[in-house]
């Protein structure tokens, strides 16, 4: 055995060792640790991504000396070390961006409690990406939930309890119908280990045997899942928890929290239940029309919205709802068009986030749109990486929101019964992204003569712009030479099924 | 016939004191229980009445039915929809219940490969009499592990809502600290007294007997917690503080916590590389067997008598 094949479990234990340091550390200490922590996690992900690619399938890895049904066991393909690099260096860049909002909204005796979160919620994250197991997968969505609240909370505000207080009772809504799910499908299989239950299944399917329970624990574990992540009609938590919460914690949970459940959710359609037996569920029509729902309201509420993080927070929404509509058309093409746009929206939304405290931190703090006026002026960098994300999000050519756009139609092309639906709301939510995203970018640089606010320079903010250009350096990545990745997508959902 | 005392020597004996409490002249709470009655509200009358008025005032504005009928209207019909739901899926979970396999039933799918090896080499190759302590201690390390960094994530949370400075906390010491409640308490005191050694000795037993006989880390550490909360109920926390503050609270933890991670590490990494661990089984039944369970078992009940108390202590006054 290759000693690569050692990094994925290294990377979870390192994260929760990490975690466990850092509560005993001050404040900086526990910053720098969290720093470290990401850099090496990055560095190890990329190495396990090149060593999959290279060999060419996937690995299993035993966590103990028992092997799998009985012991523990985790899984790395390239799909899943491409995922886990993807969230280092996001997870990264998201913090150093906000790190100055960190400082000034968290209060000080508590900052490190800050990361030692993060940390836990990092390796939550990696675990549900390389989980085999499903009882691994529900014990770290536990850790990532409550992880998650702590983010939201810790700028101690009234507006922020009352979003940790709703967000929890979704997500713990969401938790407890995937253990539902999760019990009933065990009662069925009697295995825990995703392959196993995969073979039980199909099994069960083609002797037409216990179809009800079957499908209701499908649906609860889809629904959970789908709560989880905000889903359109379970969105109602989602504005106030990224408006309000301090702005690294609203990039992480946008890019990163809800991704790592959809994530889970389709390693969970193809290795538990099997890809061709949830299309014949029917489920996938639900969130079909779920999909497009919340990709045409999402964004009528951000178009209504005066609060430019709340803005960003309901266009996720809508973007959900781009990758449920991709879940929806039930083909292979559909599905690596979602899995792209998982990258690609995490990518964009949490350069929204980060440029757009630039911008209000130029307005005086305000977020309302009145105030925002020529603040692209007053801060260059911020105003450029916004327009960038921005197109991004309409799907301009050149970035990465462009090639999720064209992926999707294509698989709609594909699909004959849904593809009329699916094109008609692709066109109609493009639009709708460009009236809101172009009003704020217009906003943003309308010339006004004389104002309060002050403006910065590079001087006053350098890591600050590193990140920025980080970011759109990413994004022009992703949008121009997409291909590689989509390959990864494919190939990888190939060794899935 | 017996000598009697005289009758200075006779008040100082305790059975002059048991006569004189069972005859009721002497109270044993006068004088020996601090009673601090609840600090009257020092707001003169008239502004609680301009106060209650215009609260009366907002509320009649905010409740006012006319204007507020839509709101109503889609509040009643929230209620209803909300029951209907849970009703609808609970209907649907009790029916899907009947689907599924009967319990008991030895040819339901649960019963295969899976448990028939834990249960039948179990012994061998955990080392644990207590075949549920081998599985999720040996068998499934990684998972128990997750589960115990959720009780320590937990821990953080509270402690960002409700870790109060510790300047502040010194201040309200007094304040805080059984503002309701007597002081010195001579029935809780003379309970825990009794009680709390026999308590811990208990916890400890049960986190050693771990891989013998039913309990282990999380059981275990629970009944060390209530002990440690009882004790700081009874004694107050300035006597707690002797042996266990903030600073021996974190030693504890991350000790637990990083030792089981070690533990836990060594046993994947040896495990997955296909090299010998050096970890030994032991004879099964004695104390020292099980391999890795009973050393994780003090792990993880250290960790989880410290979150029991640190919630306590943190929801009571917001510091350790």
């Amino acid at each position: 055995m290759d000693f690569v094949q050692n990094f994925p479990c290294i990377s979870i234990i390192l994260c929760l060792f990490a975690g466990i340091i850092s509560s005993g550390l001050k404040d900086k200490a526990a910053m720098w640790l969290n720093a470290a922590l990401l850099t090496v996690n990055t560095l190890l992900s990329a190495f396990t991504l090149t060593y999959t690619l290279s060999i060419g399938h996937p690995f299993v890895y035993v966590m103990g000396k028992f092997p799998a049904p009985w012991g523990n066991e985790i899984r790395a393909g390239a799909p899943e070390a491409l995922m886990a690099l993807f969230f280092c260096v996001i997870m990264l860049l998201s913090l150093f961006g906000g790190r100055h909002k960190i400082v000034e909204e968290v209060e000080e005796d508590k900052t490190y409690l800050y990361y030692v979160l993060t940390d836990l919620l990092l390796s939550s994250l990696l675990a549900l990406v390389y989980t085999n197991d499903m009882f691994t997968a529900y014990v770290f969505v536990e850790i990532n939930t409550i992880a998650a609240c702590g983010l939201i909370m810790i700028r101690q505000n009234g507006r922020t309890i009352e979003a940790a207080v709703r967000y929890m009772i979704m997500s713990l809504l969401g938790s407890g119908m995937l253990l539902l799910g999760l019990c009933m499908l065990y009662d069925l299989t009697g295995h825990l280990l995703m392959s196993n239950m995969q073979e039980s299944v199909a099994l069960l399917v083609a002797n037409g045997e216990y179809e009800i329970p079957l499908i209701v624990s499908i649906v609860l574990i889809s629904v959970g899942l789908c709560i989880k992540s905000a889903l359109f009609p379970f969105h109602a938590w989602l504005p106030d928890a990224y408006g309000y919460s301090t702005v690294s914690s609203a990039a992480i949970l946008s890019s990163l929290v809800s991704k790592g459940y959809i994530f889970l959710l389709i390693k969970i359609i193809y290795r538990v239940i099997g890809f061709d037996i949830y299309r014949d569920t029917r489920i996938i029509d639900i969130l079909f029309v779920f999909g497009l729902m919340g990709m045409i309201f999402g964004s009528l509420s951000a178009i209504r919205e005066n609060d430019v993080r709340r803005m960003i927070a309901y266009s996720s929404v809508a973007q959900i709802g781009y990758i449920y509509m991709g879940f929806g058309m039930g083909t292979q093409v559909g599905m690596v068009a979602s899995i792209f746009h998982i990258l690609s929206h995490a990518a964009t939304k949490s350069l929204l986030f980060i440029a757009a405290i630039g911008l209000t931190d130029v307005s005086g703090g305000s977020r309302k749109f009145i105030e925002l006026t020529g603040s692209g002026y007053r801060n260059k960098w911020a105003g450029i990486a916004f327009t960038v994300g921005s197109l991004s999000m309409v799907g301009i050519p050149l970035f990465s929101g462009f090639i999720s756009k064209l992926l999707f139609s294509q698989a709609a092309v594909q699909n004959h019964s849904k593809m009329l639906p699916a094109l008609i709301v692709l066109g109609i939510s493009t639009v709708l992204n460009a009236i809101y995203f172009m009003k704020t970018v217009i906003r943003i640089y309308t010339p006004i003569g004389q104002t309060a606010y002050p403006s910065v320079t590079i001087k006053d903010m350098q890591v600050y712009a590193v990140v920025l250009v980080a970011f759109i350096i990413l994004n022009v990545v992703l949008g121009i030479s997409s291909q590689p990745v989509v390959d990864i997508i494919q190939q990888g959902l190939a060794t899935f099924a | 016939m017996s000598k009697l005392k005289p009758q200075k020597e006779y008040e100082k004996t305790s059975a002059f004191r048991f006569f004189r409490w069972l005859s009721g002249t002497k109270d044993p709470y006068v004088g020996e229980v601090e009673m601090h009655a609840q600090e009257e509200n020092l707001l003169p009358e008239e502004t609680i009445i301009e106060r209650m008025r215009e609260a009366q005032m907002r509320r009649d504005k905010v409740y006012d039915d006319e204007l507020n009928k839509p709101a109503h209207l889609f509040h009643k019909g929230y209620v209803i929809m909300a029951v209907i739901f849970c009703m609808a899926l609970v209907a649907v979970l009790l029916i899907t219940v009947s689907y599924l396999p009967p319990s008991g039933n030895a040819a339901n799918p649960v019963n295969n490969v899976v448990s028939k090896r834990y249960i039948e080499s179990g012994l061998q190759e955990t080392g644990a009499l207590n075949t549920v302590a081998g599985m999720i201690l040996t068998y499934r390390a990684f998972d128990t592990f997750g589960e115990t960094n959720v009780l320590f994530i937990a821990t953080c949370c509270v402690m960002i809502l409700l870790m109060v400075d510790d300047a502040i906390l010194k201040k309200q010491v007094l304040l805080n600290d059984r503002r309701f409640e007597p002081k010195n308490d001579a029935i809780l005191q003379g309970t825990a007294f009794i009680l709390c050694p026999i308590i811990f000795i208990f916890g400890i037993y049960i986190i050693l007997n771990g891989h013998l006989s039913p309990g282990g880390g999380f059981s275990g550490g629970a009944i060390m917690g209530s002990g440690l909360i009882l004790y700081v109920s009874a004694f107050g926390f300035k006597k707690t503080q002797r042996f266990f503050d903030e600073h021996i609270y974190k030693i504890a933890k991350i000790t637990a916590l990083c030792m089981y991670g070690l533990i836990g590490t060594y046993f994947y990494m040896t495990g997955a590389n296909g090299i010998e661990n050096h970890i030994p089984l032991g004879i099964p039944g004695h104390i020292l067997s099980g391999g890795i369970i009973l050393p994780i078992d003090i792990c993880v009940g250290l960790e989880v008598a410290c979150t029991m108390y640190a919630f306590y202590a943190l929801f009571r006054r917001g510091g350790l």
